[in-house]
């Protein structure tokens, strides 16, 4: 342009640079498209699910002897035509019921140490290394619940322990979900403003008052996403269950949570890996497919559920 | 300013039963003493915050505390509670005598004071619950088992709130207006039985009218309680206290900024004739 820097005359071309102009266009269309693409992608997921549950339904009514009674049948035995849903989604229940036991006084507990009496020194130290128990991969806690829990601590408490068995599989998953609940709800215990704290504690309350009365309260919509969270990656967790609950081939339902069962994704793994695995084209390998529709649909509810929870006990403040 | 509502009969009452006069120009030099600052220091870690203070505090007055901002007048409040506890790293030194018994004792338990020594803050601050559970929140934690319907009517009376609120106790506090909420925070304040209430600019959040309510209720309520008020607000210092207690910041050698009394008297002679130039700038604007 060449124009002297300080020449005061107005420019009145407004119609922008075009390479800008070109540039912030071709930055939308990518960020559009990795979000596009990930919708495409769960899309894709969800259809595959549904078409291969839908032929394995189709297949059981048709072919198997029992039809889909098959599916209350005795037992979760895909290689033998048995499906008893019942099985693996009670044994799925019962780990994520003992899992929950587990995470939710531990980590709620962990979450108000940390945002109400933690000093801010140990606070530094303590969050990090419990965000550490959260990175360690799941199959290591699978094995700790093999060759720890069940031998040194379920074996010495009830003698007739399986080796493999839901209980140890249940506490498991417990602790690998315990940093997930703690952080998620130690954030929210820690966005409830300084001055409800202040409010409290001039009135001559006590921490624990404090605590329970006027934080846990403020932040118990977050505290009860956390718990939902927690509860769904408990009934999606594969691996410990599959290393610690045990019972490869098939199980039998198994009231008793010191005995092995296949949870829904036990099953699928089984049928997916090692000696059970199947090829496509048989029922027992479509099976693997409609169990997966069926967490899906699950977590898929709580999560829903979650949402009109939060919204329910949501305090503004 | 020169309205006065007329006195409720408890009022009437509660002064003939203390003795205390209502009107400020004819205050006893007398009143006791409810507390009595020695020496006061405090400290943020390494940051000095007030010096070298000494000041009494007459029960059943209102003792306004002034100054620039960072002058320590918040952080003196503080102590009269212990609030500053709250605060990592903040130390107190000297002594904060009330009716005689330091605060800062070995044996005292800041949970005993607070339930002495109310406090309301600068933003209203009601808890997200029900009016009524914001008024018996204190008397519960306290342990306290009476009927608590009375005392909540009472307190909230006290506050001049009840006739707006008598019809809706169970609705949320959140939903009254930003004046009505710090009358709440006075009432919950008041509901615990405390002979003094700490103000931290209680009406720095609020309009005009809210503001000139809040004062009206501080005069009255005056007459049961001791009130120690922390304003920025010069001709809210003039209409409702008693005494006037002005800080003052000193800057150090290294740019810290350390607050101090300077003045302190009755507020008619700090308005008139202020002993110190400094104190007479800034009352009339001329500083801060």
């Amino acid at each position: 342009m060449g124009r002297n820097m300080l020449d005061t005359s107005v420019s009145l071309d407004l119609s922008g640079d075009r390479r800008r102009l070109r540039r912030e266009r071709t930055i939308r269309w990518l960020f559009l498209s990795a979000g596009v693409f990930t919708i495409l992608v769960s899309v894709a997921i969800v259809l595959s699910l549904v078409g291969e549950a839908v032929t394995f339904l189709q297949s059981i009514a048709s072919e198997i002897d029992e039809g889909l009674g098959s599916l209350i049948a005795d037992g979760w035995f895909p290689r033998r035509d048995r499906f008893d849903l019942r099985t693996i989604i009670w044994h799925t229940l019962a780990v994520s019921i003992i899992a929950m036991l587990v995470a939710t006084p531990l980590g709620l507990g962990a979450a108000v140490y940390l945002s109400e009496y933690a000093k801010p020194g140990v606070r530094r130290v303590l969050k990090p290394v419990l965000e550490i128990l959260a990175g360690i991969p799941s199959v290591v806690l699978g094995y700790f619940a093999l060759r720890f829990i069940t031998p040194d601590i379920l074996r010495n408490l009830w003698d007739g322990t399986q080796q493999s068995n839901l209980m140890a599989a249940g506490i498991g998953v417990g602790i690998l979900i315990i940093p997930l609940v703690s952080s998620v709800s130690e954030d929210a215990m820690q966005a409830v403003p300084r001055a409800l704290r202040e409010a409290s504690y001039g009135l001559g309350a006590k921490k624990w008052h404090t605590s329970l009365r006027v934080v846990f309260p403020a932040a118990l919509s977050g505290i009860v996403a956390s718990l939902i969270l927690g509860l769904s990656r408990a009934i999606g967790e594969t691996m410990v269950v599959a290393i610690a609950a045990g019972a490869t081939g098939g199980s039998l339902l198994q009231l008793n949570p010191l005995y092995g069962g296949q949870t829904m994704t036990g099953a699928m793994a089984s049928l997916a890996i090692g000696s059970d695995q199947v090829a496509g084209g048989v029922a027992a390998f479509q099976s693997l497919f409609f169990v997966g529709l069926l967490l899906f649909l699950m977590t898929l509810v709580l999560n829903i559920g979650s949402e009109r929870l939060v919204r329910r006990f949501r305090q503004r403040y | 300013m020169s309205t006065r509502l007329e006195p409720s009969p408890v009022m009437v009452e509660s002064a003939v039963s203390t003795g205390a006069a209502s009107a400020s120009p004819a205050l006893p030099e007398t009143a006791p003493v409810i507390f009595d600052i020695k020496g006061l220091n405090v400290y943020y870690r390494d940051f000095h915050a007030v010096a070298d203070t000494d000041l009494d505090i007459h029960q059943n007055e209102i003792t306004a505390l002034i100054g620039p901002s960072g002058c320590g007048k918040s952080t003196v409040l503080r102590c009269l509670n212990r609030m500053n506890d709250l605060i990592d790293g903040a130390r107190v030194e000297g002594k904060v005598l009330y009716h005689g018994i330091d605060l800062y004792g070995p044996a005292v338990d800041a949970v005993e004071v607070r339930r002495r020594i109310g406090m309301v803050f600068q933003k209203p601050n009601p808890f997200p619950k029900s009016i009524y559970e914001n008024i018996v929140f204190g008397p519960k934690v306290a342990g306290w088992k009476a009927n608590l319907d009375d005392l909540v009517e009472e307190s909230l009376r006290r506050a001049a709130l009840w006739d707006e609120v008598k019809d809706k106790l169970d609705n949320s506090a959140l939903d009254l207006s930003g004046g009505q909420q710090q009358r709440l925070c006075i009432a919950r304040a008041i509901a615990t039985s405390p002979d003094v209430v700490l103000m931290d600019e209680p009406c720095s959040a609020l309009d005009p009218i809210a503001t000139y309510r809040i004062e009206t209720l501080m005069r009255e309520l005056k007459e049961r309680y001791t009130i120690v008020v922390v304003t920025h607000n010069m001709q809210q210092a003039a209409r409702v206290s008693d005494r006037t207690a002005f800080f003052s910041v000193n800057v150090g050698e290294n740019g810290q900024r350390t607050g101090r009394l300077v003045e302190y008297d009755f507020t008619d002679q700090v308005f008139t004739a202020p002993s110190l130039k400094e104190t007479e700038d800034y009352i009339t604007g001329r500083f801060g």
